[in-house]
């Protein structure tokens, strides 16, 4: 690293400081490399935007029912199917239960549901992107693997895979906890392909670089070499698969229960309450709008935040 | 070239081997009992006859070879068959759906158009819309256009395609009634008015998908566009004195059109995919709502059948686009 650390000054031995003093002090501190990643980020006004976006949709809906103190799964029977008013902002569904609970609820899984299947298929996919760059012998076999699972038809596949595993699942975990670790799985499964390619072609140019070769010569095994030196410097296709991850992620969820394949009907996720909206397109369209929307709006932000991110996190854009 | 392609066509078979385990692995060591909703009340033995009557005696391996032999062997000659009039599979046993009791291909064959019109169609659509949209935000990069366009495009990209096709169901079915919401597929075209109610209904889905093609090539497009306009030929030929409509339309767009035609490729089969939801959305009875029902009911055959066809169609378009690419660039095809 080129940081300038504390300077032993030969000859003074501390003993005079006006020696120290006259050292040319740095004109500028040292920047580093996240400080002019995070100044290229701020341009990308669309970026910014969408993580301010972000952060208050998870935060308002991990935090929201702490304010908003109705239980998502209360039945009001009298006031059913009521339009949006002071009492319900989002107005009511077909048995009274109060929709801003509901989206708020419905949310959590959603964003979770994102969240962890983004962690799973990032974890797939740095494990095989870097066994395959780094050690010759597996790439060959790891790529051809990443290429047929490319060729697998993704969509039909998670449906029946879904289907097929949803009833022995719940029956162990529970319905709720079997469905979630289900679809987990199976989205993490089904996407992580990208991210290896990505991983494996970055590790395969870090491989030549004299400071792997500097680690190798002083004697560094494997382990450490992948975790104190190539890890690190592929974080950064890392973190824009991830944010595109979360995206993929959240849309597949709310696919699948839009199909009505995802969550058991009592247990709300914004895929889910879209899919109960359709039922009463006719009379009450306005009630589709609030998951479409969040959907969206989820979508969207985060896809501005990893575009944001990948324009600032390679060097070419950044050094203009 | 020639070599090029057989090279490729090879390398395919064992990919759609591997593919075909995979599909049949899945449906077939997954927990889950064929019988299940047979009542308690049949005896254990007769249950058994069942289950071998349904060709579930056997051990998987046979089965496995049993379904390759009649999908890549038996249902070409029922296909012969069909169009000349020969007699190779007469008494063969085909794959047979376990909810209906007739042949899979010819349930698949039904609702193949419905799906291929309306799929088709919004593919052809959503490339139109995309290649001028694409060139025109990459020769005026930073411009309104630029910045509306990419907006847009990141709109269709984001928003699912079941939220846009409910959206447009609310406002152009409910509110406007304009356009009907469930796609009728025994209308048959035969006049003028039946042209225009067959159009109507087509419409929305076929704009639901459009749009979010449109949106993932035009990307492509306006990236592969900017990457060539600075590049040093395009210079030349401004220098030699061109007009700036042929420099951009003949030289720059026909070295971008290399990546976005791969791509086009690459995505019709994503496209059969995402067609499930719209088919689902729009109650086309296509052969994504197909997939989903038979899900449903458990009907294994079916389902393979399907998700193996989906396989297909990604293989086969990989290949189109692997060798698209070598016709395109030869730098390529020498490798």
């Amino acid at each position: 690293m080129t940081e300038p650390t504390e300077k032993v000054i030969p000859g003074s031995g501390g003993a005079t400081p006006a020696g120290a003093l006259t050292e040319p002090v740095p004109v500028a501190p040292v920047r580093s490399k996240w400080r002019d990643v995070w100044d290229q980020f701020k341009i990308h006004k669309g970026a910014v935007l969408g993580g301010i976006v972000f952060l208050l949709i998870v935060l308002s809906v991990f935090l929201g029912p702490l304010l908003w103190s109705i239980d998502p799964s209360y039945i009001d029977i009298r006031a059913r199917n009521q339009g949006p008013s002071l009492a319900h902002p989002f107005g009511t569904d077909q048995l009274g239960r109060d929709t801003l609970a509901r989206m708020m609820a419905g949310g959590q899984t959603s964003v979770f549901v994102g969240i962890t299947a983004m962690a799973l298929s990032l974890l797939l996919g740095t494990l095989i992107g870097v066994l395959a760059g780094f050690f010759r012998k597996l790439d060959g076999i790891l790529m051809r693997l990443t290429d047929l699972f490319l060729a697998l038809p993704l969509l039909p596949l998670l449906l029946v895979m879904v289907m097929l595993f949803r009833a022995p699942l719940s029956a162990a975990f529970g319905p709720e906890t079997g469905i979630f670790i289900l679809i987990v799985t199976a989205i993490g499964l089904t996407s992580w392909m990208p991210t290896a390619r990505i991983v494996r072609g970055d590790v395969l140019t870090l491989k030549e670089r004299e400071f792997v070769l500097a680690a190798r010569s002083i004697g560094t095994n494997n382990t450490k070499m992948i975790t104190r030196h190539i890890l690190p410097n592929v974080i950064s296709p890392i973190m824009v698969s991830a944010t595109l991850g979360i995206a993929n992620a959240i849309i597949t969820e709310s696919a699948l229960s839009f199909l009505g394949l995802g969550f058991p009907p009592d247990f709300p996720t914004w895929g889910r309450l879209l899919f109960d909206s359709v039922d009463y397109l006719q009379q009450y369209p306005e009630r589709v709008m609030w998951p479409g929307v969040a959907i969206s709006l989820t979508v969207l932000s985060v896809n501005y935040l990893g575009d944001g991110l990948r324009d600032a996190l390679d060097p070419r854009i950044r050094g203009r | 070239m020639l070599t090029f392609t057989i090279r490729r066509l090879v390398l395919s078979i064992p990919t759609l081997l591997f593919i075909s385990l995979v599909i049949f692995l899945l449906l077939n060591l997954a927990p889950g009992d064929p019988m299940a909703n047979v009542p308690i009340t049949v005896p254990d033995e007769v249950k058994q006859r069942m289950r071998e009557a349904l060709g579930l005696g056997e051990s998987v391996y046979v089965r496995f070879y049993k379904w390759m032999v009649q999908f890549f062997w038996i249902e070409p000659q029922v296909l012969i068959d069909h169009y000349f009039g020969t007699t190779f599979s007469e008494g063969k046993l085909r794959v047979i759906s376990w909810q209906t009791r007739s042949p899979v291909m010819d349930i698949v064959v039904q609702r193949l158009p419905q799906t291929l019109w309306v799929v088709g169609m919004s593919y052809v659509v959503g490339v139109l819309i995309a290649l001028p949209i694409g060139i025109i935000s990459a020769y005026r990069q930073y411009s309104v256009f630029d910045q509306v366009g990419t907006f847009i495009s990141m709109l269709g990209f984001s928003v699912p395609t079941f939220f846009t096709g409910v959206l447009l169901i609310v406002i152009f079915s409910v509110k406007l009634g304009w356009f009907p919401s469930i796609y009728d597929t025994t209308l048959v075209v035969n006049s003028w008015e039946t042209f225009l109610a067959q159009l109507r209904q087509m419409v929305m889905p076929v704009f639901v998908l459009a749009l979010y093609n449109a949106s993932q090539i035009s990307r492509f497009m306006r990236a592969s566009m900017l990457d060539n306009l600075n590049q040093d030929y395009v210079r030349t030929a401004r220098a030699k004195g061109l007009s700036e409509k042929v420099v951009v339309l003949v030289h720059v767009l026909r070295n971008s059109m290399i990546p976005v035609v791969t791509v086009i490729a690459l995505g019709v089969p994503q496209v059969f995919g995402g067609a499930i939801i719209t088919e689902q959305v729009f109650k086309v009875n296509g052969i994504g709502q197909l997939l989903i029902t038979s899900l449903q009911a458990n009907d294994l055959p079916m389902v393979q059948t399907l998700t193996f066809i989906f396989a297909l169609l990604i293989v086969l378009f990989n290949l189109i686009a692997d060798v698209l690419y070598g016709v395109l660039d030869p730098r390529i095809r020498y490798d």
